[in-house]
């Protein structure tokens, strides 16, 4: 029992993760319609300026952290201000392969500043361990938690109790209805992106710090939060949160039970189950659990 | 018609006529002008890049149908070919169509998902493809040899012409010819069925699938048939590649290769057969030629030890999205498009009042 209630942490910590990448999709889809493929390089990006605040200028870990997601954030708005912007017209495969071009490039940025070394954040929490109701969790995992928990409440509070979050509400659901009352659509995307960019770097640091390292292979973790998305529906920002913790649940609960349960299956099953997942919900719900069906006029 | 207007016709045909003819001559005597050089061996991959390219562009240009998952394929017909051609010791007119056959069947099995999803919702599945495939490369040891791959020795002869031993050439020479060759048959097929009624019912579905539907055309049988043969077409592809490299392992069927192939089709020309094959030298061609070059840049680093200030590997990647965006944007034709625009404007005739 007590394997299983870590099993369900170690997953919520990890889908946690996901749902801060998740997140950052659905905001830059709702905003502007682009699915963006690029969050990876933006995550990777993150992390890797966050260990450079640390490592090389020796701020800590609490002024390097929204250092980077500002940063990050600010990169991920000039993008969506110098190429995504000049793209609005074009078609949906014009844009996301875009996306993923703006991907390839931006991985290759922190590999030439920094080298393909694993390294260490160093940040406070390490390997420390706390103990909760007699189940040993590391404490980076809580901070997860708490940090994921933390932005989808200030996200809530910025959507509903502030007039950009109601100018972004008001743009997703018409955006030429937004225009007529004034929204500038431009300013509305390059928060969206903004913001996506800064969910990016949080995740990213969560990802590269603790027992983990900051590696070029953040950005696969990154792909496999698409699952996420899909699972949760591609416009609904809660969807994008429950999508993210399942898929991490999923996925810890894969790598315990797979090996003795189904060896057959193979190694590493976990690594492809939120693929999985994302194939049997298009086949059968893609929608996702909180996505509206869509539907279109002839 | 005035005679000058007859001569400006039959200068607009001339690249018609010629073009055939200069295809030839580079088809026969590239091998010989390369010699046996690394750009021969260049030249092969770029062949079979073009062969991927061309059914790629069936399914994504003509059809409208996005995939990332060419490299799932790609796979499956290299290692139907080990299969075939190496363990069960099948001849070589057999394990090439055969392996098409595996691709074409493995195209027809995905091919429903397409059915209900477009768009976004298409390329998440073609991408997850690619995931699930490197899951079933790495662990079904029994066909791929698990994750760290497997050896291809397959024959190459059909009857007493040995494809790999032509008149004493080289095995390098005799891959261009039949690799180069294969992409000739290819490229002559989806011609053919593009510029046919299957064909512009599969360009009706890609503009508008709705009206298709109304004129007709049986939409679902269409998607799944384009599909089905674009990944036949991979599956040729990825079995040739196996067969000439002699060893694949999983890590190389990945998501990379699949938007490199996308680029292939961007580059060269969306939609247009020829596009496929000059986006496939282009792209192939182009990492080597930066390493090339790249000696004598001062800031690019050869080797992530020589201390550049950026590695030709990142130089490469970067030039790659470069590309694909401006070829997106700027020239949505492609290459194919901007060749051809230029060489009309060269043989129409100039107008002067």
């Amino acid at each position: 029992m007590i394997d299983f209630t870590k099993l369900i942490f170690a997953g919520l910590s990890l889908g946690s993760v996901y749902a801060l990448i998740a997140l950052g999709f659905v905001m830059v889809y709702k905003a502007t319609g682009i699915l963006n493929f690029a969050q990876g390089g933006l995550l990777m990006l993150g992390a890797y300026l966050a260990q450079y605040f640390i490592n090389g200028l020796g701020t800590t870990f609490w002024i390097a952290l929204p250092m980077a997601m500002l940063a990050t954030g600010l990169v991920a708005a000039g993008l969506q201000r110098t190429i995504f912007d000049k793209l609005l017209t074009h078609p949906a495969f014009t844009v996301i392969m875009a996306t993923w071009a703006v991907l390839i490039v931006l991985e290759q940025v922190p590999i030439t500043l920094f080298g393909y070394d694993f390294l260490n954040m160093n940040d406070p929490f390490g390997l420390a361990m706390v103990s909760i109701a007699s189940v040993q969790v590391f404490t980076i995992d809580l901070w997860t938690l708490a940090f994921a928990a933390g932005s989808v409440a200030v996200l809530a509070v910025f959507f509903f109790r502030t007039r950009m979050g109601l100018a972004m509400r008001a743009t997703a659901s018409d955006p030429e209805a937004a225009i007529a009352q004034g929204i500038e659509p431009r300013l509305v995307h390059a928060t969206a992106w903004f913001v996506a960019g800064m969910l990016a770097c949080l995740a990213g640091v969560m990802l590269g710090g603790g027992s983990r390292l900051v590696s070029p292979e953040l950005s696969h973790v990154a792909l496999r939060a698409i699952p996420a998305v899909i699972l949760g529906g591609l416009s609904s920002p809660l969807g994008a949160v429950v999508g993210g913790i399942l898929i991490g649940i999923a996925e810890v609960l894969t790598a315990a039970w797979a090996p003795t349960l189904a060896p057959w299956l193979g190694k590493n099953l976990h690594l492809v189950m939120p693929y999985f997942l994302l194939v049997g919900f298009l086949m059968f719900r893609p929608q996702g659990l909180f996505g509206q069906r869509q539907s279109g006029r002839v | 018609m005035s005679s000058a207007e007859t001569a400006a016709v039959t200068a607009r045909r001339m690249p018609s006529l010629s073009m055939p003819v200069l295809l030839a001559v580079c088809y026969v005597a590239l091998p010989f002008v390369l010699g046996n050089s690394f750009w021969l061996q260049v030249s092969v991959y770029a062949g079979i890049a073009a062969i991927g390219a061309i059914g790629l562009n069936l399914l994504t240009g003509n059809t409208g149908q996005v995939s990332l998952g060419h490299p799932f394929f790609l796979g499956a017909g290299a290692y139907a070919a080990g299969v075939f051609g190496q363990d069960w010791g099948l001849p070589f007119w057999i394990w090439l169509p055969g392996a098409g056959l595996v691709g074409f069947g493995l195209g027809a099995l995905v091919g429903p998902f397409a059915l209900r999803l477009r768009g976004n919702y298409l390329v998440m599945v073609t991408f997850a493809l690619v995931f699930i495939g490197l899951h079933i490369f790495s662990n079904w040891s029994a066909v791929t040899g698990g994750a760290a791959g497997r050896g291809i020795s397959v024959p190459v002869a059909i009857g007493p012409i040995d494809f790999a031993d032509l008149f004493g050439a080289t095995r390098d020479q005799c891959y261009f010819w039949l690799v180069w060759g294969i992409v000739g048959i290819s490229a002559w097929l989806v011609f053919n069925i593009i510029n046919s009624r299957p064909g512009r019912a599969l360009m009706a579905i890609r503009d508008r699938e709705l009206t298709a539907e109304f004129v007709g055309i049986d939409v679902s049988h269409m998607k799944i048939a384009a599909f089905a043969i674009s990944s036949a077409v991979a599956a040729v592809a990825g079995a040739l590649y196996g067969a000439y490299v002699q060893y694949v392992s999983p890590v190389e069927w990945n998501l990379l290769l699949g938007i490199q192939y996308i680029a292939m089709i961007i580059v060269g020309g969306i939609g247009s057969v020829a596009g496929g094959v000059i986006g496939a030298v282009v792209i192939t061609f182009l990492p080597h030629l930066m390493r090339e070059v790249a000696g004598s840049l001062p800031f690019v680093a050869v080797n992530q030890s020589d201390g550049g200030l950026i590695t030709v590997f990142a130089l490469n990647q970067i030039l790659f999205g470069v590309l694909i965006v401006f070829f997106l944007v700027v020239a949505p034709g492609g290459l194919a498009r901007a060749v051809s625009a230029a060489a009309g404007r060269l043989s129409a005739p100039r107008r002067h009042k």
